[in-house]
């Protein structure tokens, strides 16, 4: 590789100007529409969750504020046999991939089921243990590659977990090996209260990629055009043999890191506003409304639809029994083994003791 | 037919996988050209291919990480880690995903793997290249811990460790990769695990051990039975989930147990295996439970060794005192 620049690519401005040539896709309307759509229904669903949490609805939940364009359009440039390894903060596009929302709320709510998703059914579930599910993109990938199946994974991983060794060794396998993986790198910013700035000392994330022969690209990740057009393209070339590629996504997080974080702890609100500006709904909305495209009242039959359509997913989550007490045993492994009944018995018994013949 | 070793019969298993399961793939470091440091695969990329017989970049998180994604991806991958004493940084891997990933999906993915791992000491290795840390995976739920003592074991075992369809550390004992040879046939059939391999009947002690350690155990039963003692002699083969049913049901009919392991004392697998003898066999007991296993120290460098590693003659002392009690031998 010669060229160790690493390209930008932004295509509408916090303003909602065009600043390039749209791509080919984004010449249709109604596709933007649709992505507006998406990110509103992100957008909409992250605050109720938000809103849930602080209701003790659900125990927890990692909020998206700010970074739908990254999520909404990375996903919306997978193919849906392609496999997503994702971070515990996808769920915009896990949606976009065709996760429910009271299969997700299952997830949030503290209830395994919610990695049972009908749809991409063979997504990852959203990982915690920072960077892991990067090394797992490329077995996938591998696995793919072995079968001569045209598909792609996809794996996402924060600026912070982007220092981690894990992410490193992923990138280096990927290339070695030359199989079809894509790295988004979300840089949202902010690892809980360690800015960017502070994580590592490479100018650009992008270029770790070329460390280990993998190309390496920056876009706007509150352009959703641009994230779904440098994905694509990186998607295209991973599916037709040309290996993987590294993409960092540059956003911003807007809110705090977890409903249990406090970012005023450590973050200033006048910077946090500012970036209010750069947020990605706007600046769609603006070209939509000045392309003639999108009206108040769309707007406004959007967010009503979509509410309802939140409602509904909730309503069908609430309505679910919980697992019973001796469920815990049931996937430990494909059949449960004979030391393991007698566990099981206890915990039948236990919980189906009445309440008077408990001791406390 | 021709005698094998246990890393012989171990690349037998491992060639028999991959002829009859497409699926099956093999990885680690050195294990294509090279055939593996112990040479545990050797000839096998020859005949498999590159592809499915993969050299890894050296890089341990790695690998336990690709591992998984094959997995649940359809493969059906076994993995060396070169030595335990380096597998420390697949933990995460392990712990977190390995162990993991069908309960916490509830069975839509899983990880139908093989993790292998040469462990134990008593080969002069350098540092870090000794250590029998099995208590520590076995302490995880999801996962299963195998350890064959034979090359019979080590072929019928790793068989099965591949076609189950939930995850294995197979830790391979390396010490007695070499000293036995047995006629090993190549003919696909599996052993049960879960189970305990009683291999020697007695009505006096019973003796439970796994991995090298069985092979003085196995001694000491010999030169017991000369003293007029009689041991039965259990290998634990599985150590997760546990055999306590064959373990019980000997310590009933001999009234004494002592259970050898070269891991270290504390915390050892064999403390699971007291304590649950204590819960249910406690009216069987003629003496204590006795342990014979490694130190609480960090194993000795190559010089110092042997001194660490379980002995013959501390087995029959411990035996000898099971015994005796509640009198001095």
């Amino acid at each position: 590789m010669n060229n160790l620049d690493i390209s930008y690519t932004r295509y509408l401005d916090p303003e909602g100007q065009v600043t390039t040539e749209l791509p080919a896709f984004a010449q249709e309307q109604s596709k933007l529409i649709e992505l507006y759509r998406r990110m509103t229904l992100a957008r909409r669903y992250d605050g109720k969750l938000t809103a849930m949490q602080r209701s003790g609805r659900i125990p927890s939940y990692a909020p998206e504020l700010g970074e739908e364009a990254v999520r909404v359009g990375y996903a919306t440039a997978m193919k849906k046999e392609d496999v997503l390894l994702g971070t515990y903060r996808d769920t915009a596009a896990m949606l976009v991939r065709g996760v429910t929302i009271d299969e997700d709320l299952m997830f949030w709510g503290g209830d395994e089921r919610g990695n049972v998703f009908a749809g991409p059914s063979e997504d990852f579930p959203l990982t915690t243990p920072i960077a892991t599910q990067t090394t797992q993109a490329v077995g996938v990938a591998y696995a793919f590659k072995l079968r001569d199946e045209k598909r792609v994974a996809v794996t996402t991983i924060g600026d912070g977990g982007s220092s981690k060794g894990d992410f490193y060794e992923a990138m280096n396998f990927a290339g070695a090996w030359h199989v079809p993986v894509v790295f988004i790198i979300i840089n949202n910013q902010w690892a809980i209260s360690m800015p960017r700035e502070r994580q590592s000392a490479a100018k650009t994330l992008a270029q770790k990629g070329l460390a280990v022969g993998i190309p390496g690209e920056q876009v706007d990740g509150n352009d959703v055009i641009a994230v779904c057009d440098v994905v694509s393209r990186a998607l295209e070339n991973a599916r037709s043999g040309g290996g993987p590629t590294v993409v960092e996504a540059i956003t911003y997080r807007l809110t705090d890191h977890s409903t249990a974080d406090d970012a005023s702890r450590y973050r200033d609100p006048d910077v946090v506003s500012a970036h209010w500006k750069n947020e990605p709904l706007i600046r769609l909305r603006t070209y939509l409304s000045e392309s003639q495209a999108w009206t108040k009242d769309d707007e406004e039959n959007l967010i009503t639809t979509i509410d309802q359509e939140i409602e509904d997913g909730i309503a069908k989550y609430e309505a679910q029994e919980d697992l019973p007490p001796e469920a815990m045993f049931d996937h430990m492994f494909a059949e449960l083994p004979m030391d393991l009944k007698d566990q099981r018995e206890a915990v039948l018994a236990e919980f189906s003791k009445s309440e008077e013949n408990g001791y406390g | 037919m021709a005698e094998l070793t246990m890393v012989s019969a171990v690349c037998q298993a491992l060639g028999r996988a991959l002829k009859d399961d497409k699926d099956v793939v093999l990885l680690g470091e050195d294990v294509g050209v090279n055939g593996g440091v112990f040479r545990a695969t050797e000839g096998l990329q020859e005949i498999y291919g590159a592809d499915r017989v993969i050299d890894t970049p050296l890089a341990e998180a790695g690998i336990g990480g690709v591992t998984v994604g094959m997995a649940a991806a359809g493969l059906k991958p076994v993995a060396e880690f070169q030595f335990m004493g380096f597998i420390y940084s697949a933990f995460d891997q392990i712990i977190s995903h390995v162990a993991r990933l069908r309960n916490r999906t509830r069975g839509r993915l899983s990880c139908p793997l093989v993790i292998r791992a040469p462990y134990g000491g008593g080969i002069h290795g350098p540092e870090h290249h000794s250590e029998s840390t099995e208590a520590i995976f076995a302490h995880i739920p999801g996962l299963r811990v195998v350890i064959p003592s034979s090359p019979l074991r080590a072929y019928g075992l790793l068989l099965a460790a591949i076609r189950n369809p939930d995850p294995v550390m197979f830790l391979e004992p390396k010490r007695v990769y070499r000293t036995v040879k047995q006629e090993v046939p190549d003919d696909g059939e599996a052993l049960p695990l879960d189970l305990c391999f009683v291999l020697r009947e007695g009505g006096d002690v019973t003796l439970v051990s796994w991995g090298a350690a069985v092979a003085e155990t196995l001694a000491a039963a010999e030169t017991l039975s000369g003293m007029g003692i009689e041991a039965e002699v259990i290998d634990v083969a599985t150590l997760t989930p546990l055999d306590m049913p064959t373990i019980l049901s000997s310590v009933e009919k001999t009234g004494r147990c002592v259970i050898v392991h070269e891991a270290p004392y504390t915390g050892g697998f064999g403390a699971e295996i007291a304590a649950r003898l204590a819960e249910k066999g406690l009216l069987h007991l003629l003496s204590p439970v006795l342990r014979v296993t490694g130190y609480d120290t960090v194993i000795p460098y190559a010089k110092n060794e042997h001194r660490y590693l379980v002995s013959e003659n501390r087995i029959i002392d411990a035996v000898r005192r099971a015994v005796a009690f509640p009198e001095e031998p």
